[in-house]
């Protein structure tokens, strides 16, 4: 479970010169919540972030930790119990993938025997088999791998706060995309308390429960749940890095698991081919999903498909090209949808087996819906901001008057 | 006689000098090496401190050995202290020079990574950047160890042990019946000496630098 993180007027001065490069920062970070520090570059995020561990000392201010000032404390000791994770992965080369994730544990005292039984826990929670991967060293890894396991030595020793600095920017956009599902998925598991530091604006739609935008100097422009700053950016600052398209990085806030998967027919590799004949004609579906031994989805199978089978299925159907995860975005959906010839996609877990599958009639009504609903919390934010106007001239005429 | 009588003959005084001279060498560096990763660590940090390092123990290196040596001999007198002094004073630039560019070529994000996961100065040295640097550390001390070999012969100037004797002797009776076989089992017994203790640097290197960043480029 995560911890509270209280950052209050934080600043950092550096000697020579005038101005502060972060200056005066507060914000509360709520237990379990994942806060995205986006900004341009130069902005300070990445000082801010690094004062949280005091990688960087403050000048002033204080960070509380659950309610525990740490700007005071052994800062060996506070690191031990923040997690770190930072671009290309910054995983010791002399070290195998195990040794690696072993630090941490092993520097806080846990048994020889805890120590082995994490490892292998670590690796199998961000999806790499132990047994293949445990005495890897990190040139052998892709950059992908290298990521997970520098998320899983960030993670070994159980830290209720995980900081991430630009983890995945060094790695190419598909392997972005899956780590950061991932990542959805163990903050699933986990509920840690992240603070992420991107300078991607839809990187940050995608994983944070609240993004601050950053202008320079580290003040904070907006700090609210993506919906809101998609819906309402505060000011021109915002609205320039929310760029366009709002209503389609909207479709990334929204996850496949909150919309209907449904129920598909499927068949498996070892059915005979006289069941997959009765189900295909017997049923009120004209297509089949066939799963392969581990019942993954394999192949669509449609009845004339069979008709031209002529008893063996090896050369039949269409091949599933794409399929996605529960964790991945309405925006991943509807791009695989729209590609399939069939318009649907099939759903899986998290070793790529069959869950269900969602078709385009479903995305259309859920994105109306939300969108609908997000109008309307606009209104409503806006009818109250108005509000709070009005009282404002109020009372500054009466002071007035 | 032959050279290959004169070494059987005389095979218990050359194996007595050899081992001498391994011995002088080894133990020469390694103070040479403590003393060498000693001076880098205490300078790396600093840009000016680092290049004085390697600067002056460069400068050491410009002294001609049979100079050294003599002018050690008024100081600390004849025999092993002179030897001692000026084979690890020789031995120190290629060691303190790797080291420095070694430990410098660290890349600072792992550094950085090293403190973010919470280790201790200390732990951090001596987990993640001497270990990194050891590649080219223990290069240094193979280049070291072969210039030791060579100026470890002239320590026979000095009274000190070693093969140099053997060498010294020859010269000495230049036109005699075994000056030539003198010289000639001197200088081939370092050389054989040398690439022996070659081949146990490639094996340490095997045995101590880490799988993960071995056969890299340094």
């Amino acid at each position: 479970m995560g911890a509270s993180i209280e950052l209050e007027n934080l600043s950092k001065r550096y000697p020579g010169n005038p101005s502060p490069a972060v200056d005066d920062v507060s914000m509360e970070i709520r237990p379990g919540e994942t806060v995205v520090f986006v900004g341009p570059s130069g902005c300070g995020k990445s000082t801010t972030l690094k004062m949280i561990n005091r990688l960087i000392e403050p000048s002033s201010g204080r960070i509380r930790i659950d309610d525990q000032d740490v700007t005071r404390i052994d800062p060996v000791k506070l690191r031990r119990k923040v997690g770190y994770a930072i671009q290309s992965s910054g995983l010791f080369p002399h070290m195998t993938v195990a040794e690696n994730i072993a630090l941490v544990p092993k520097m806080v005292g846990w048994s020889k025997a805890r120590v082995r039984d994490r490892v292998e826990e670590m690796l199998d929670l961000v999806g790499l088999d132990p047994k293949e991967f445990h005495g890897r060293y990190p040139r052998r890894l892709s950059g992908g791998q290298q990521q997970r396991v520098g998320v899983a030595r960030a993670l070994a020793a159980d830290p209720p706060v995980l900081l991430m600095d630009e983890p995945f920017g060094a790695v190419d956009p598909i392997t972005r995309d899956h780590l950061q599902d991932e990542l959805i998925r163990l903050q699933h598991e986990l509920h840690k308390t992240i603070v992420f530091v991107t300078h991607d604006f839809d990187e940050a739609i995608k994983l944070g429960d609240r993004i601050a935008v950053l202008r320079e100097r580290s003040h904070i422009a907006q700090f609210d749940t993506p919906e809101a700053i998609l819906t309402n950016p505060a000011d021109d600052f915002v609205s320039g890095f929310v760029g366009a398209g709002a209503a389609l990085k909207r479709l990334n806030l929204t996850r496949v698991r909150d919309v209907g998967i449904a129920g598909f027919p499927t068949v498996s590799v070892d059915d005979p081919l006289q069941t997959i004949f009765d189900r295909l004609r017997g049923g009120p579906h004209n297509e089949l999903l066939m799963l392969d031994r581990r019942g993954r989805p394999y192949k669509w199978l449609r009845r004339g498909d069979l008709m031209r089978a002529k008893g063996s299925l090896a050369r039949a159907g269409q091949l599933v090209h794409d399929t996605v995860t529960r964790d991945a975005t309405l925006h991943d959906a509807l791009e695989a949808v729209l590609i399939d010839s069939s318009g649907r996609v099939a759903v899986t877990g998290r070793r790529g087996e069959y869950i269900g599958v969602v078709d385009m009639e479903t995305l259309m009504n859920s994105v109306h819906e939300m969108l609908e609903a997000d109008r309307l919390t606009a209104i409503e934010h806006q009818h109250d901001l108005e509000e709070a106007r009005h009282h404002r001239t109020e009372a500054e005429l009466e002071g007035g008057a | 006689m032959g050279f290959g009588e004169y070494v059987v003959a005389r095979h218990q005084q050359l194996f007595a000098d050899a081992v001498q001279h391994v011995s002088a060498v080894f133990q020469c560096m390694v103070i040479a090496t403590a003393v060498g990763v000693a001076i880098a660590l205490a300078t790396y940090r600093s840009a000016w401190a680092g290049n004085l390092a390697i600067m002056s123990t460069a400068t050491v290196l410009t002294i001609p050995s049979l100079a050294l040596i003599g002018l050690l001999i008024p100081v600390v007198g004849l025999g092993v202290p002179p030897t001692v002094i000026a084979l690890v004073l020789y031995g120190l630039l290629p060691v303190v020079r790797n080291a420095v560019v070694g430990l410098r070529g660290v890349d600072p994000a792992l550094v950085d990574a090293a403190k973010g996961i919470g280790m201790s100065p200390v732990a951090r040295l001596a987990r993640v950047e001497l270990p990194l640097a050891w590649p080219p550390i223990l290069t240094g001390i193979r280049v070291s160890t072969q210039m030791l070999m060579g100026i470890a012969a002239i320590a026979a100037y000095a009274s000190g042990p070693g093969l140099g004797n053997e060498i010294f002797r020859g010269i000495a009776s230049l036109g005699s019946a075994n000056a030539l076989n003198q010289v000639l089992a001197g200088t081939l017994g370092i050389v054989v000496l040398a690439l022996l203790f070659d081949a146990a640097y490639v094996l340490l290197g095997r045995l101590t630098i880490s799988g993960g960043i071995r056969g890299r480029e340094h």
